[in-house]
């Protein structure tokens, strides 16, 4: 049946949708946010549980001017409280390169001295220090992680802040960051701390290891 | 933020830059002020605004050049200083010098409160302090249009101030609208403070709200939580509720969004107190809520109602405790779509309309299904700026944009109430 753009269940399963796409595409150089359900659909399947057909507008914060559609299903499982939802995006068209984004941002921490750490970000006032940016962009990718795996069509899940991040010195190529994210989960108004550990590589991309905490 | 220094070399450039001056949407700041030919002009240009002053001093064919790239880089992340209006002779420091002169008076004037509303900082955040300073400022400074109300006190003895702007009148029918009464939703309370000095400056020039006040008073509560606004400056930045400790639970704080007589304690509100959706032990249990019922009910003559929130860029409408529709909810809904239209007008900011419970979630014991059950048609809710990306924690540069974008959209609600007295 169409669902009304405007109104929560589309919402809801849209955050899902993003989050997933955020997770899988987004990365220290984009992040991806949506701008618009244009269109949604669900359908109810007996003994399985409900479908979302969603056709959306996305955009990049590094890029505003230019929009990207997707289409994206995202399937609720019936009564589970364990498993995520299973989520299906296709992006229409080509997203900007990162390719120098990412290589200076990978210089640059392997060039460290000391592991990178730093707390609340954003601060109280909104501020992200230019060159916590990218790191704060990585934490909104792997939230998406945290969100699609946690969310029902009861929940509204955003990263509220990075509350601490470490880096962790690796003998391989990845570069791994140990963050303790704020989730704001919008139905209940609870903020819920995670733990999450990251690797991330430019030609890799983002993944998250070891799962989230009590989120 | 960028610093553009434009030296004009005839009259029809003088005369462009001069023209910036007028734009008051664009918040330029003139460090050196158009004065004649051959002397610079400095202008310090907010981040949305540099394409339109870049635009119109490139179609004027004048040239300018970029004195200070970053402004906020320059003076370290999250300071901000007052835009004081300078003027100097002839004699022009070099922009570092200005810089470090205007650091010292920064460092100065953060230790004292601004001298008056013209040099208050609405690009920043700012304590109770200092909101409840600039209220005193506004009075002051305009006693003939302001007036400051205590309507109570909160759970930890601290007055509940609401903003009284009227030119007159006995018991004129009346708009209402609150800020922060989640305190976490900090670019609120940041916003009610753009409001009530532009409330002042509309009636100075009579112009936008002028003719709203010839015929009806505007009352606004700015902090409407201030021990929640205390507790989230010293403590934890993300609370939401009120401070109360009620018997028998060791958590703190009751939802002030489920706490009024509509629906109270149905599904939709929490009745564990260690939850951020508590609805407290009965309805109006906290004095933030029963002070505002007590003066609308005393008032009996409030037309329109806005309880505003932040985030989500949504404009809302009752109900929220049931799915029933509200009696008007097609003059509601067509207010709405006007009042989203213009918001947006501004800078593109994108929002959605519609009944708390089909929009967002089901919600019980809130403020505006409480309001119009008392018979205020026009009663509101925003859920103001980001998506999500920044949240509660949305940059300070933010506030100005947000401010005036919804500003447009409380004028339509405003403007239709006064055409539709009921």
């Amino acid at each position: 049946m169409e669902l009304p753009p405007s109104h929560f269940p589309a919402a809801r399963a849209a955050a899902v949708a993003v989050g997933y796409l955020r997770y899988l595409r987004g990365g220290p150089g984009r992040g991806l946010q949506l701008r618009e359900v244009r269109s949604a659909r669900r359908q109810d399947i007996d003994d399985v549980g409900h479908k979302y057909y969603l056709e959306l507008e996305l955009e990049d914060v590094l890029d505003k001017g230019s929009t990207v559609n997707c289409t994206a299903e995202v399937l609720y499982h019936l009564g589970s409280k364990t498993s995520a939802p299973d989520v299906q995006v296709t992006v229409q068209g080509e997203l900007r390169s990162t390719e120098q984004a990412d290589k200076e941002f990978y210089n640059r921490i392997r060039s460290l001295e000391k592991e990178l750490e730093a707390e609340n970000i954003p601060d109280s006032h909104g501020n992200v220090p230019p060159e916590l940016e990218p790191i704060h962009l990585l934490a909104w990718a792997a939230s998406g992680y945290v969100i699609w795996q946690n969310s029902t069509e009861n929940t509204k899940f955003h990263l509220a802040q990075v509350k601490h991040v470490k880096q962790v010195k690796r003998s391989d190529e990845d570069l791994q960051f140990d963050y303790v994210l704020l989730l704001h989960e919008m139905v209940s108004q609870e903020v819920l701390p995670c733990g999450v550990s990251v690797l991330w590589h430019p030609q890799r991309g983002a993944r998250v290891c070891h799962g989230p905490g009590s989120a | 933020h960028q610093v553009l220094r434009v030296v004009p070399q005839s009259d029809e450039e003088l005369q462009k830059v001069q023209e910036l001056q007028d734009l008051e949407h664009l918040q330029l700041d003139f460090w050196l002020a158009p004065r004649r030919l051959g002397l610079p002009v400095d202008i310090r240009v907010p981040f949305p605004s540099l394409q339109a002053v870049k635009a119109h001093l490139e179609a004027g064919g004048v040239s300018y050049s970029i004195m200070i790239e970053d402004v906020q880089v320059s003076r370290g992340a999250g300071q901000r200083w007052d835009p004081v209006q300078r003027e100097r002779g002839s004699f022009c420091p070099t922009p570092q010098a200005l810089l470090d002169e205007e650091q010292t008076e920064m460092l100065r004037s953060s230790r004292q409160l601004p001298l008056s509303t013209e040099t208050f900082n609405y690009e920043a955040y700012h304590t109770i302090d200092e909101i409840y300073n600039f209220m005193d400022m506004l009075v002051a400074e305009n006693p003939n249009l302001v007036s400051k109300l205590e309507i109570g006190r909160s759970t930890e003895n601290r007055p509940l101030y609401v903003l009284k702007f009227s030119t007159g009148g006995t018991n004129r029918p009346a708009v209402w609208i609150d800020t922060g009464i989640h305190s976490r939703e900090w670019v609120t309370q940041a916003s009610g403070v753009w409001f009530a000095k532009k409330i002042v400056q509309d009636h100075a020039n009579n112009e936008g709200v002028a003719s709203i006040l010839e015929t009806m008073d505007i009352f606004l509560e700015i902090v409407t939580n201030p021990d929640g606004f205390a507790f989230t400056h010293t403590k934890n930045r993300l609370w939401r509720k009120t401070r109360s400790k009620h018997s028998g639970s060791i958590c703190v704080g009751v939802d002030p969004n489920r706490n009024w007589d509509a629906g109270f304690g149905e599904a939709g509100a929490s009745g564990n107190p260690c939850t951020e959706t508590y609805h407290g032990p009965y309805p109006n249990s906290e004095p933030e809520v029963k002070s505002i019922v007590d003066f609308v009910k005393s008032h009996g003559n409030i037309k329109a109602f806005v309880s505003i929130h932040s985030y989500s860029q949504l404009l809302l409408y009752p109900y929220g405790y049931t799915s029933a529709p509200a009696p008007d909810q097609q003059e509601l809904h067509e207010v709405s779509a006007k009042a989203v239209a213009a918001l947006s007008s501004l800078y593109g900011t994108k929002y959605k309309y519609g009944s708390i419970i089909t929009t967002i979630y089901r919600a019980s014991g809130g403020t505006i299904d409480w309001t119009y059950n008392q018979g205020i048609k026009y009663s509101f809710t925003f859920e103001l700026r980001d998506t999500g990306r920044y949240g509660f924690l949305l940059p300070a540069k933010q506030i100005v944009p947000t401010a005036q974008e919804t500003w447009l959209g409380l004028k339509v609600i405003m403007e239709h109430a006064r055409d539709n007295l009921y």
